[in-house]
């Protein structure tokens, strides 16, 4: 398997055996002068993720009286975990399901109409192409938070605030995803099969699912990461959409949990949150990881076709 | 650009004809409500005021804009986050830019590993990162308290109102180097071999590769990731207003535009001055990203 996708992921710069000479600069030597620089780059990247972890194992006083970077006096990671899913009669789990149901919706509508649209865009002429590419552009270029006081107050008339739709309809729109998607299918449909799908008399709509969509598989699966990352992270939206705890996601759940630290009646909860935080972040590396294998071969497909 | 809609036309096969709409359709239709809508409500909005005595609203065209252009906080939250754009993004970008060429010069031990690790932080939820880093930050339990024990020091305040933008720049590089790593990597892999053959044929090293052939090849990536960077910067209002409740006497309601825009709104019921801010941050932004992208593809030719 590593080999195969070794392969794939360079398929330009095929690994020759014979023929290059170890020190051409096409198959350079290893350096670890290099490696070592890199490697203080990856303490950096680590080290927040490290304490994170080692931090969810420890009790509230460990957390107070223990160094960062090592175990406190109790190993406290399951009843940590259990106390986080716990409190409050398990308003994590329901932000939990909150996240889920805004993700799957959220960025699984998003990635739908985008690549639809993308498709569109690259393989059809129809008037007002143009149009479309204008209008998109600009709105790309509008920064979103900017709209989203607007935003609220209109879903506020529309009776939509404090409802799941509030975060659903607005995570629909990826802007980059139909860029990504326009490129992407442009190079990777070849018009030929189109017609000729045409020819047999098949109808538009199921050429797209039947031919195009198994072409557009490995750009659908990166615009769906992006898509589920930016809904996954999405806090700005639901900060400003909900007040009811019910409908938060883990965002809004969290830093509402961190708030209890400070002011008036401060109850902190300094343990919980940060086993929070590490529970939040584990599905999504999960995820990310899991679906790396695709789209590294999804990112060297389209170069492919040099 | 217009050379290739040139040849996209000129080729045969391309369907000409209205069922496009059928696939465009439905990503138009959410665009609008979520997208076109707004914007146009909020230009409705900026041009109207609160009555204070007699409620409702009365029309007062551009006073608002005027009132922002003359608006102190407005400016102070606006140089903040330019400071924070100018210092901050070339800072990310270049890190990014190495790590890229880095795992791509394959002289590296462990390409794939690094590539990976880098890219991790982004899938860390931005709110998550705050929060982590501001624990690291704080003084009760955080490493900032450990290096000052082991230093004997008193001088590491990451939440200082001294160090706090340095502190927010440091959460967002963290962030985001990874994905900028891979918007650049991505870009270098769609050179071609016979490239990267033609200058060792003609005796390039290693520097001299980079500079004739793979920058020029990142040079599209290398606008698009400023752009966004960008956008990022004048956006800023996750890291600060979490960090606001670790440490409310150094971040004002009025930090950045942003968190003055949602500040207006949803402690002051300013709804149209609000909406105001929001528009002028969006213009600026608009056509300083325009602005960049005509230099970027400028240069390009």
């Amino acid at each position: 398997m590593s080999t195969t996708t070794l392969l794939r992921s360079r398929p330009s710069r095929p690994l020759k055996g014979g023929g290059v000479s170890r020190t051409s600069p096409l198959k350079p030597r290893r350096s670890r002068l290099l490696t070592g620089m890199m490697l203080l780059y990856l303490v950096y990247t680590l080290v927040p993720l490290l304490w994170l972890l080692l931090s969810a194992t420890k009790t509230q006083d460990d957390l107070l009286s223990s160094p960062g970077l090592w175990f406190g006096k109790t190993f406290a990671l399951f009843s940590n975990i259990q106390d986080t899913l716990t409190y409050d009669d398990g308003i994590f789990l329901r932000w939990l399901g909150n996240t889920l149901l805004y993700v799957v919706v959220g960025a699984g509508g998003a990635t739908l109409l985008a690549t639809a649209a993308g498709y569109g865009l690259a393989k059809y002429k129809f008037a007002g192409r143009r149009a479309v590419f204008a209008v998109l552009l600009g709105a790309v270029a509008v920064p979103g938070t900017a709209l989203a006081v607007p935003t609220f107050l209109m879903f506020s008339n529309l009776g939509l605030t404090n409802t799941v739709w509030a975060i659903i309809i607005p995570s629909l729109v990826s802007p980059f995803g139909l860029y990504l998607m326009w490129v992407y299918a442009s190079d990777a449909i070849p018009h030929d099969l189109l017609e000729a799908a045409r020819i047999d008399g098949a109808g538009e709509i199921r050429i797209f699912f039947t031919v195009a969509l198994r072409l557009l598989v490995p750009g659908v699966v990166t615009v769906l990461l992006f898509a589920v990352v930016a809904t996954w992270n999405n806090y700005f939206l639901p900060l400003i959409m909900l007040s009811k705890p019910n409908l938060y996601p883990l965002t809004v759940g969290l830093t509402q949990w961190s708030n209890q630290a400070t002011g008036v009646g401060a109850r902190p909860i300094y343990n919980l949150v940060i086993t929070g935080s590490l529970l939040t972040i584990v599905p999504l590396v999960i995820a990310f990881l899991f679906l790396q294998r695709f789209w590294q071969s999804g990112l060297s497909a389209g170069s492919v076709k040099q | 650009m217009a050379e290739s809609v040139v040849l996209r036309r000129r080729r045969a096969g391309f369907h000409r004809d209205s069922k496009g709409w059928i696939f465009v359709g439905p990503f138009l239709a959410v665009f609008a409500l979520t997208f076109l809508a707004p914007i146009g409500y909020a230009i409705y909005l900026s041009l109207f005021r609160e009555q204070a005595f007699f409620g409702g609203t009365v029309f007062v065209g551009l006073d608002n804009y005027l009132d922002v252009i003359q608006d102190s906080k407005f400016w102070e939250a606006f140089g903040r986050v330019l400071l924070f754009l100018v210092v901050q993004v070339p800072i990310m970008l270049v890190l990014a830019l190495l790590a890229a060429l880095a795992i791509d010069s394959a002289r590296l031990h462990g390409a794939n590993f690094f590539r990976i690790v880098i890219f991790l932080p982004y899938a860390v939820p931005g709110v998550v990162a705050v929060l982590m880093w501001g624990y690291i930050y704080g003084n009760n339990f955080g490493l900032a308290a450990d290096l000052n024990d082991l230093l004997g020091s008193t001088s590491i305040v990451p939440l200082s109102a001294r160090w706090m933008l340095p502190s927010i720049a440091n959460i967002v590089t963290w962030e985001f180097v990874g994905y900028n790593m891979l918007i650049f990597y991505s870009a270098l892999r769609t050179v071609p071999e016979e490239l990267y053959e033609a200058a060792a044929i003609d005796g390039a090293g290693t520097i001299r590769t980079i500079r004739a052939v793979k920058l020029p090849a990142l040079r599209g990536a290398i606008v698009i990731a400023t752009i966004f960077s960008i956008i990022g910067s004048f956006q800023l209002f996750n890291e600060p207003n979490i960090l606001r409740t670790l440490a409310p006497n150094v971040i004002t309601t009025y930090f950045t535009p942003n968190m003055y825009a949602y500040n207006l709104s949803f402690a002051g019921q300013q709804f149209n001055y609000s909406a105001t801010v929001a528009i002028v941050m969006g213009v600026i932004t608009a056509v300083i990203a325009y602005v960049v992208q005509l230099r970027g593809s400028r240069e390009a030719m």
